[in-house]
């Protein structure tokens, strides 16, 4: 069973078709980065995924269930634009707060863990609004992997990261991927993208241009899937 | 029960966060107290008039002031994308809904429970004198206020110029439980109690705060997710 499957996905913004007829899946331990140009769907189609918002046509699967059953959404890990902690709360309490949310046997005990693996035990007790913008990164980082998902999603995770976190994800990525999880990255950075990638899917204007495995020729030349299959 | 628990977590989040900042709170308590002062320079707290419109009077200010809290219930997850997390956590809309109702009514009530001995003072008025009847009618009064005003904080999250458009929304919703505790709240300080034909205001009430709560706990996964 595919970890992820999407199928037949459309995408309506108005009479606009943001994503066209998608289909793609993701085995589980694939990494796939889902590139394409800025517009090209990357973000509705991974909102699609981690069930923020629903298809207007076709269905997306996660390991066979919809995204939106509670126990989908307990094995999906997701990094967004934004980096989805508060501000008001210290970095502990919020880990523990999403602890909590996904009802894990010892919430603090976690949070405790995924500070001191993202290197923010010290401020644990900190505002995360006083904290560095490298810090808060780090931050939304220990969120996402806190419960150990079987799927993470992460939409352009590369972006704006200092040299530190993006160290910190790369490293998490591979261990993920050594223990047999599914990682989706929508990325616009290549070079770092197709070093973890194990698969690539190339959106154009909402549809698949291509869908297959990474090559060495990909990592040799970051640039080539976009002079193959890419349209202007 | 993991209902409960997860409605409890989310609420705590909500009064935990907004302890630190009292943005809301504060701002809705200065409201509810210069209003309330400033109606009583307008009319002549002696009158007998005055104080049998005073009972209008508080919930117009209540559902004002306590506007401003529950316009921030959603608000307050736009910021770092803070929704979307809570969107993706394994809780269900009804949890959510309910959390982030509790601790808005917390806020709202407390608001309230301050603005009454000032009322009280500013307003000649003997408002303990059915003071049990009289808390029961701001409970529900409070809860009709709070889920109403809930539900559209989410519905109104995405729009900018939501500040705007929630009250628009809200408030011509809330004129049955408002016209209820309006009714019940002069009555009460009239020194009358809450049977004989006040039952029929009550039960308004009572009907409103629980079709309006099962509506939203089964509408907000559809007005966050679509």
């Amino acid at each position: 069973m595919s970890a992820v499957a999407a199928e037949g996905v459309w995408k309506f913004y108005g009479d606009y078709p943001a994503l066209r007829d998608v289909i793609l899946n993701a085995e589980p331990g694939a990494c796939l980065a889902l590139i394409g140009r800025n517009g090209a769907g990357k973000t509705t189609l991974l909102r699609i995924i981690g069930g923020f918002s629903r298809a207007g046509r076709g269905q997306v699967r996660i390991f066979g269930q919809d995204p939106r059953d509670i126990e989908t959404r307990r094995r999906v890990g997701w990094i967004g634009h934004g980096i989805a902690v508060y501000d008001e709360l210290s970095a502990l309490e919020n880990l523990s707060l999403f602890g909590r949310l996904y009802n894990l046997p010892d919430p603090r005990k976690s949070a405790m863990e995924w500070l001191e693996r993202t290197g923010l035990e010290r401020v644990k007790d900190g505002l995360v609004r006083e904290f560095s913008r490298g810090m808060r990164q780090r931050l939304a980082v220990a969120r996402a992997f806190l419960h150990q998902p079987s799927v993470l999603l992460l939409d352009e995770p590369f972006t704006a990261l200092d040299d530190r976190a993006i160290a910190v994800l790369q490293r998490l990525l591979r261990e993920a991927l050594a223990e047999g999880r599914t990682v989706i990255m929508s990325t616009h950075q290549l070079r770092e993208a197709l070093e973890l990638a194990t698969h690539v899917a190339l959106l154009n204007r909402g549809k698949i241009a291509f869908h297959g495995e990474r090559t060495a020729q990909m990592v040799a030349d970051p640039g080539w899937v976009y002079a193959h299959y890419d349209e202007a | 029960m993991e209902f409960f628990r997860q409605t409890w977590v989310i609420a705590a989040k909500d009064l935990r966060a907004e302890l630190r900042t009292k943005e809301a709170v504060n701002a809705s308590l200065a409201f509810a107290l210069v209003i309330l002062v400033l109606f009583s320079f307008a009319f002549d707290p002696l009158e007998e008039q005055t104080r049998e419109m005073s009972g209008g009077l508080l919930w117009i200010v209540f559902a004002f002031a306590g506007t401003l809290v529950l316009n921030r219930s959603f608000a307050r997850e736009v910021p770092n994308d803070c929704l979307d997390a809570l969107i993706a956590a394994p809780i269900s809309g009804a949890a959510l809904f309910m959390g982030k109702a509790l601790a808005n009514f917390v806020l709202v009530i407390s608001v309230e429970l301050v603005s009454l001995p000032v009322f009280g003072i500013f307003y000649n008025v003997h408002w303990t004198t059915q003071i049990w009847s009289l808390l029961l009618v701001l409970a529900l009064g409070t809860w009709g206020l709070t889920v109403i005003g809930t539900i559209f904080s989410a519905l109104t999250v995405n729009i900018r110029l939501r500040e705007l458009m929630a009250p628009l929304l809200v408030y011509p919703m809330l004129i049955p439980v408002l016209m209820s505790a309006m009714q019940l709240t002069m009555q009460l300080i009239a020194g009358k109690s809450l049977g004989g034909e006040n039952q029929v205001w009550l039960r308004l009430m009572v009907a409103f705060d629980v079709i309006f709560t099962a509506l939203s706990l089964v509408l907000l996964e559809t007005v966050l997710v679509g």
